[in-house]
């Protein structure tokens, strides 16, 4: 009941925030919307063990389907957003042909270098994908109607509401695989592959499909992307990209659901909110850098492992005042 | 007499120039307890990475039931109802106790994303969770359900490797020193428990250096020796043969 209670709460608060901010502090509010998306699939993909320098780059083989096929084929902005998906994890299935022959180390630079052979060909092939300058002009999400609430895709308040939504109902969604017995084959898989093997457990077909499924969130975080700023080029999916992904899936930790996503508020609050307003402007990436060295180097475990803290202190205290009501 | 259900026949194994496994070929008989002997480097572990498809031989092969498995990868040869336990604590150690059981029921209750996603799978769950408890009450690990197993003592850590494996129902189970650092206790009543797993119908292939265990437990003996076969029989002729004691005691001499 109180979990109930706490989770209507934080959604009231997530509905209220933007009418808090600022225009184009609204604006970092949908980018931060999108990559907690983004990081929550890179930690479903590093559940199995496996960490890639590819997925910024999946993230955009979505952003440019979507892209396309509305702008080209006139679908639907969110039937394409899908589809854009929907293509990221079946570039993702093709990949993971090549890339499941390595592991670790090797499966890290294999999937570097098959990502910037994608960056490559969008950057080579101008039809369709338009070359170094990208595409531009993408079809904006069609305003609609839901009767309480109009959807005015200029504004950026509205965008956030539809990101948020799509965020929402993907994060639920990689929850529920999380704590299925999916889920615990993953973190079977990652914690002892040979053990898992000899349960009868097919490591290669389930490293497979946490890739292909972080692939699809990935692509519809990019579609969302898209069709936000409404032109994208090769570079905006550059492994300076990943980098911002990588750090905060560090910063944030992977141990828990919520780690990455942490590890991406914060830092982005931080970095364009609190900085930016505390005047550092040129100094912003140096004190960005620092803080970072500071948090790996004094919460080697994340983020989260403050809340984890709190959160079992609190449910000690509990549990001690609970005994001692109990014996008075 | 009825078919041996584990051949393994002319078994030949090769890592660059150095032969591991000899042309090795024995039996082991449905229901059994068999053991495989032999001093350090005869191969046994070696034989058991074959057997359980962690290697491909490089001649000879294993059959089950009369089925070539040898060749398979692992995951297949477990499918087929031959499941294997490792040396040392080899668990999920980050896992609960409960987890590492549930992970062993993956093959008889295999997990479905689009079931979990829409919630309806909560029947095969629940058989997983009561297979697995099962399993761990046959171990008598039950009160550390929700204990992290990377926690547990050793003794405790080696029986949960087999309930791990047990939670599979296998046909076959091989045991890769289950009494390894387990004090004298520990062994009698693991003992114990391997009796009463043979006697719900499990055929049971170990590899051990405890040799009051071995002679205690086995029906039949094959004793290993620089990848080939030495000996084979029942404890008593085992522990008589010659060139069995002639490979350890002679090798022991040797060392000395």
């Amino acid at each position: 009941m109180t979990k109930l209670a706490a989770l209507l709460g934080f959604g009231a608060i997530l509905l209220a925030l933007p009418h808090a901010l600022s225009f184009s502090q609204q604006e970092i509010l949908v980018f931060l919307t999108i990559n907690v998306l983004v990081v929550a699939s890179y930690r479903l993909l590093t559940l199995t063990g496996e960490w890639s320098l590819g997925h910024v780059v999946i993230m955009g083989v979505g952003a440019y389907a979507s892209a396309l096929l509305s702008k080209r084929l006139g679908i639907y902005v969110p039937a394409a957003m899908l589809l854009g998906a929907g293509t990221a994890a079946m570039v993702a299935l093709a990949l993971s042909f090549p890339l499941f022959r390595m592991k670790g180390f090797y499966f890290l630079i294999g999937s570097f270098a098959a990502g910037e052979i994608i960056r490559l060909l969008w950057k080579r092939f101008r039809e369709p994908f338009g070359g170094p300058k990208g595409i531009k002009k993408i079809d904006p999400m069609p305003d609609f109607d839901i009767g309480v609430y109009v959807f005015d895709f200029f504004e950026p308040i509205s965008y956030y509401y539809f990101a948020l939504a799509v965020v929402g109902v993907s994060l639920w969604v990689m929850w529920r695989i999380e704590r299925s017995p999916v889920g615990l084959t993953f973190h079977a898989v990652h914690w002892q592959d040979r053990l898992a093997e000899a349960s009868g457990v097919n490591v290669r077909a389930y490293r497979t499909l946490a890739f292909v499924l972080a692939s699809g969130f990935a692509g519809l975080s990019g579609a969302l992307l898209a069709h936000y700023i409404g032109t994208i080029n090769p570079n905006s999916f550059d492994v300076e990209q990943m980098v911002f992904v990588l750090t905060w899936t560090i910063v944030g930790g992977t141990a828990t659901f919520y780690g990455p996503i942490l590890g991406c508020v914060v830092l982005t609050v931080l970095n364009e909110i609190v900085l930016r307003e505390a005047g550092f402007e040129q100094m912003r990436p140096l004190i960005y850098g620092l803080i970072m060295i500071l948090s790996v180097l004094f919460m080697p475990k994340g983020l989260e492992s403050l809340v984890r803290g709190a959160l079992s202190r609190r449910n000690a205290n509990r549990k001690m005042t609970g005994e001692t009501e109990a014996t008075e | 007499m009825a078919p041996p259900i584990l051949e393994i026949d002319e078994l030949t194994m090769r890592f660059g120039g150095l032969t591991a496994i000899d042309r090795l070929s024995f039996e082991v008989e449905r229901g059994a307890i068999h053991g495989l002997i032999g001093p350090n480097g005869a191969g046994k572990t070696t034989t058991f990475n074959v057997v359980s498809g962690f290697y491909k031989p490089a001649g000879g092969e294993v059959r089950l039931r009369g089925e070539t498995i040898s060749g398979l990868r692992m995951h297949e040869v477990a499918r087929r109802g031959v499941v294997r336990t490792f040396q040392h604590s080899t668990l999920f150690a980050e896992l609960s106790v409960l987890e590492n059981a549930l992970v062993g029921t993956h093959m008889s209750f295999p997990p479905n994303i689009f079931a979990a996603m829409a919630g309806v799978d909560k029947a095969n769950r629940r058989a997983a969770r009561a297979r697995a408890e099962e399993a761990l009450d046959f171990f008598g690990l039950s009160r550390l359900a929700d204990e992290l197993a990377g926690d547990l003592p050793h003794g405790h850590q080696r029986a949960l490797g087999m309930a791990v494996a047990l939670a599979a129902r296998p046909d076959v189970v091989l045991l890769d020193e289950p009494f390894t650092g387990m004090n004298p206790e520990e062994t009698r009543r693991m003992m114990e428990l391997m009796v009463k797993i043979r006697n719900t119908g499990v055929t049971i292939l170990l590899v051990e250096h405890d040799m009051h265990a071995i002679m205690g437990l086995c029906d039949r003996i094959t004793c290993m020796s620089f990848g080939r076969l030495l000996a084979e029989g029942n404890p008593q002729e085992i522990r008589h043969h010659p060139d069995v004691i002639e490979a350890y005691l002679g090798g022991a001499r040797h060392v000395a």
